[in-house]
């Protein structure tokens, strides 16, 4: 390990839980983010026996809240069977959030300012909050504080004359500073880099073929408690072919021209991108002996992360490839290069995401230029790519993502350093909207 | 949860029912932590040759706080809260009548949810004809007197086997259930309780105290029941159940402080994926077989994954889970398997279920050696009609007719399931190994 980090005590993955991952609209219409997080906490708790247990810290978040969430996680800890003396918090950065929650109860277990955590997101599509457009926000609060009927009823005539006011916000997944679309914007990326439409696919069929084989294997049995009636996550598609994912129609990159003026083939296709999902996710940290006074089981450290930031705006980067500079200033940190990571795991916001990471880290103009190396990050091994499956696959519930991989990544260190007997390494790398990165790197315990 | 029937029978209607000659089920008195172990004064009655042995037992009820008398006679007004027949010495079936004309005199001064219990010996081999039908006898005289008992009031025996003393601490055990309200829905057993210690610092309120037990199915129904009666009795309780089952499961786990474990029983690493959840908790006491499905087909329409499914679930996974934990060489590991009143009387549409049922038995049988040599003991508990989801798709008629074929004339609960697997489990039941307690209410078919 590197010099450069500062010797702290480890902080170690004891498990997690979430529950399974279900496609919008459909099993999980009538449940909130309050209802899902608490289920997935409640499941981490009788998993590993925690009822009436004070742990240090309970941190995350949802993307998408309701004004009603505003306490969002201290609230679900205290619908749950864990102490109520369990502080909690909210946070949030995007698709990154899950992830972010582990940085921050690391960082906290690392010095020594508590002893045990859970960390995790939710989010919810079915019940996405609703706004009403500004116009009619500002009416609604004048007519509040107005002291008088007849200064009410002023507040609320501009609104009987103009009836598109009273017309929902509904939250969708653009960025509020170019107007594009996530998928818009990574369409952009997947042509500038030549993707294809096939290696999409490829990415989109493992994604699907790997999940369903974890399932059929029980690998998450023990990751996973069902919940309103269902059991499995429902987006997965074990009979999935590549010959079905060549008939889906683009959405994405569709008017996109190339520096000629000339139209460039659209490759995204509902297929090789991540639906928009419903689910949450928990993952239970400890100090060492926090864990071992417990008889828990240690799967993994939570050894180092690192997040990153791109200038998207001006069109100078994609928007969905800060990891490619988070990981290289992560492994280096660490004294580590791709070649000694076991597991990747990277998030499939789109297939074409995981593609264009690859791509860029295998470029050495790129990653001269772009990200300060002397040549080529390297190339990642496909074959220890997103082994048990990804979003894809499984889905994005935004928040819950992070936890997801984690728990994940835990399982599979542990599984391998026990068949081999020597350390095993996962990176994970998850972007998010506002060209985030969130990246972080889990070992064998 | 008391049957609609069993309601209205004890109900405004009650002189109805008894004039129309109707069965009148009770409402029977179940275990409350702190509640009186009797509903009233204990009558210990006893042949000439087995005096020394009713002086023991009643010293043992008295050092219980109980109101212990050796005479019948009673206060205008007051009823017997149980009556133990002690038959342990008679040597000649004709020395036992007095005290068993006694026991009869007794019976119409016995208060509703009354017990009655004998304390004998198992016929053993080389017995002399007479000794032999003497010690016999008694099981044909506790099965009649529990079908001729009302109001809740059952018999039950405690049979000494292998020169077990009278105050060892399973034989005091066990005449403690059968008093106990714990045993509510048993009647007309016979339990043989072979030798073991002295009855030293029992804690009777949480005989579990310590110990770590597994229930598998235990996301509803009986397994629930199991699970919740043995954290009251002190155990940390591990619960399994199918993946597909975890949400009740973890919710079962979360109000029993325990901890979830979902698998399916039939995998091959079952056994260690147990042995590995109830490590962290201080390691492997108790298992309860409890996980069971049935798939009800007369045989001449039977298909393989019927047959095979039940025998997996209900039969396979017991033996290769215990098979395991025999290897491993678990210390004194307690063993209760469910069987069921179908695998002793059979069921029609239940040649699976039933072969499966009686395969437990006898798999228990044979086990209960095995594991006595590490200090252990195998037994099994026999539910006849059990008030629970499963039995509540059985169609209105069927169900109705199964509840009034008892002698208690109605269904059991889940609970009282457990309480008889938690009194097996626990360490001064250590002499009763290799039986199956039957807790249907007497039911009418069958041993």
């Amino acid at each position: 390990m590197a010099s450069s980090i500062p010797t702290t005590r480890e902080a170690v993955i004891i498990g997690g839980n979430r529950i399974p991952f279900s496609r919008a609209g459909k099993k999980y219409v009538r449940t909130s983010n309050q209802d899902m997080f608490t289920a997935a906490l409640e499941g981490l708790v009788a998993r590993f026996g925690l009822q009436g247990e004070r742990l240090g810290e309970v941190v995350g978040g949802a993307v998408l809240k309701n004004s009603r969430d505003f306490n969002l996680i201290r609230e679900s800890v205290l619908g749950s069977s864990l102490a109520p003396v369990t502080p909690a918090y909210d946070l949030q950065q995007a698709c990154g959030t899950g992830l972010e929650a582990a940085i921050a109860v690391t960082n906290k277990i690392k010095l020594g300012q508590i002893e045990s955590a859970v960390a995790g997101g939710t989010d919810t599509i079915s019940d996405a909050p609703i706004a009403v457009g500004d116009r009619l926000r500002r009416a609604l609060l004048q007519a509040n504080h107005a002291r008088s009927t007849g200064d009410r009823v002023k507040a609320l005539l501009p609104v009987l004359s103009h009836p598109k006011w009273l017309a929902p916000e509904t939250p969708d997944t653009g960025e509020p500073r170019t107007g594009l679309s996530m998928g818009e914007h990574q369409a952009i990326t997947t042509a500038k880099w030549g993707i294809t439409r096939e290696a999409q696919d490829e990415i989109a069929l493992k994604s699907h073929q790997n999940l369903y084989r974890a399932w059929e294997e029980g690998f998450f049995d023990d990751l996973v408690t069902p919940f309103r009636g269902l059991s499995r996550d429902d987006n997965v598609r074990g009979d999935t072919s590549a010959e079905k994912l060549a008939k889906l129609k683009p959405v994405f990159g569709k008017s996109l021209t190339g520096e000629d003026g000339a139209p460039q083939p659209a490759t995204m296709t509902a297929g090789n991108s991540t639906p928009l999902t419903d689910g949450a996710s928990a993952v239970l940290f400890g100090s060492r002996d926090w864990a071992e006074e417990r008889n828990l089981p240690v799967l993994a450290t939570f050894v180092d992360a690192e997040t990153a930031g791109v200038d998207f705006v001006h069109g100078h980067e994609g928007l969905l490839m800060a990891p490619v500079a988070a990981v290289p200033r992560l492994l280096t940190r660490n004294g580590l290069t791709l070649e000694d990571i076991d597991f990747f795991e990277i998030h499939e916001a789109f297939a074409a995401t995981v593609l264009t990471t690859l791509a860029a880290w295998e470029d050495a103009d790129y990653c001269r230029d772009e990200l300060g190396l002397s040549g080529a990050f390297g190339k990642v091994d496909r074959s220890k790519l997103n082994v048990n499956g990804s979003s894809l696959a499984a889905g994005h519930p935004f928040a819950a993502t992070g936890g997801r991989i984690l728990a994940t990544a835990a399982k599979l260190v542990h599984a391998r350093a026990a068949e081999t007997g020597t350390p095993a390494r996962a990176l994970i790398s998850v972007c998010a909207a506002g060209g985030l990165g969130v990246t972080a790197l889990v070992e064998s315990a | 949860m008391t049957d609609s029937y069993t309601r209205f029978a004890n109900g405004g209607l009650k002189p109805l029912v008894k004039k129309l000659g109707l069965p009148q089920p009770a409402i029977l008195r179940r275990y409350r932590p702190g509640s009186p172990l009797t509903v009233g004064p204990v009558l210990v009655v006893s042949d000439d040759a087995s005096a020394p042995d009713a002086d023991a037992v009643a010293e043992v009820l008295t050092g219980w706080d109980l109101d212990v008398r050796r005479a019948a006679d009673l206060a205008e007004g007051e009823k017997f809260g149980a009556v133990v027949l002690v038959l342990s010495g008679a040597e000649h079936p004709e020395d036992v009548s007095g005290a068993v004309l006694t026991v009869g005199g007794t019976l119409r001064r016995l208060a509703g949810n009354g017990r009655v219990v004998t304390v004998s010996r198992a016929p053993e081999p080389g017995d002399a004809p007479v000794l032999a039908a003497a010690r016999a006898g008694v099981e044909g005289l506790v099965r009649s007197l529990g079908k001729e008992l009302r109001g809740g009031s059952t018999a039950n025996g405690v049979q000494l086997t292998g020169g077990a003393a009278v105050d060892s601490v399973s034989a005091v055990a066990t005449l403690r259930f059968f008093l106990s309200a714990k045993s509510a829905y048993v009647d007309g057993q016979i339990l043989p309780v072979g030798p073991s210690g002295t009855a030293g610092d029992v804690d009777w309120d949480q005989p579990l105290a310590g110990k770590v037990a597994v229930v598998t199915g235990a996301a509803r129904g009986i397994g629930a029941a199991i699970a919740r009666t043995m954290a009251r009795d002190g155990a940390r309780v591990v619960v399994v159940d199918v993946p597909p089952a975890g949400e009740a499961l973890s919710a079962v786990a979360n109000s029993v402080n325990g901890v979830a474990l979902q698998l399916d029983v039939t995998a091959a690493d079952a056994a260690d994926k147990i042995l590995a959840a109830a490590r962290p908790l201080g390691g492997l006491d108790i298992l309860v077989h409890n996980a069971g499905i049935t798939r009800d087909k007369l045989l001449a329409n039977m298909k393989a994954d019927r047959w095979d499914s039940v025998i997996a679930v209900n039969l396979a996974s017991q033996l290769r889970i215990n098979a395991r934990l025999l290897e491993e060489g678990v210390e004194s590991l307690r063993i209760v398997s469910l069987a069921s009143t179908s695998g002793i009387a059979g069921n029609k549409g239940q040649t699976n279920y039933g072969y499966s049922k009686a395969g437990v038995i006898g798999h228990t049988a044979a086990t209960a050696p095995l594991v006595a040599a590490a200090g252990g003991t195998a037994n099994a508990v026999a539910p006849g009609f059990i008030e629970t989801e499963m039995t509540a798709r059985i169609p209105f008629a069927t169900r109705s007719v199964a509840r009034m074929m008892p002698s208690l004339a109605q269904g059991g609960e889940p609970v009282d399931i457990a309480e008889a697997i938690c009194f097996l489990a626990s360490d001064p039941a250590v002499g009763v190994n290799g039986q199956t307690l039957r807790v249907c209410g007497q039911h009418l078919v069958g041993k």
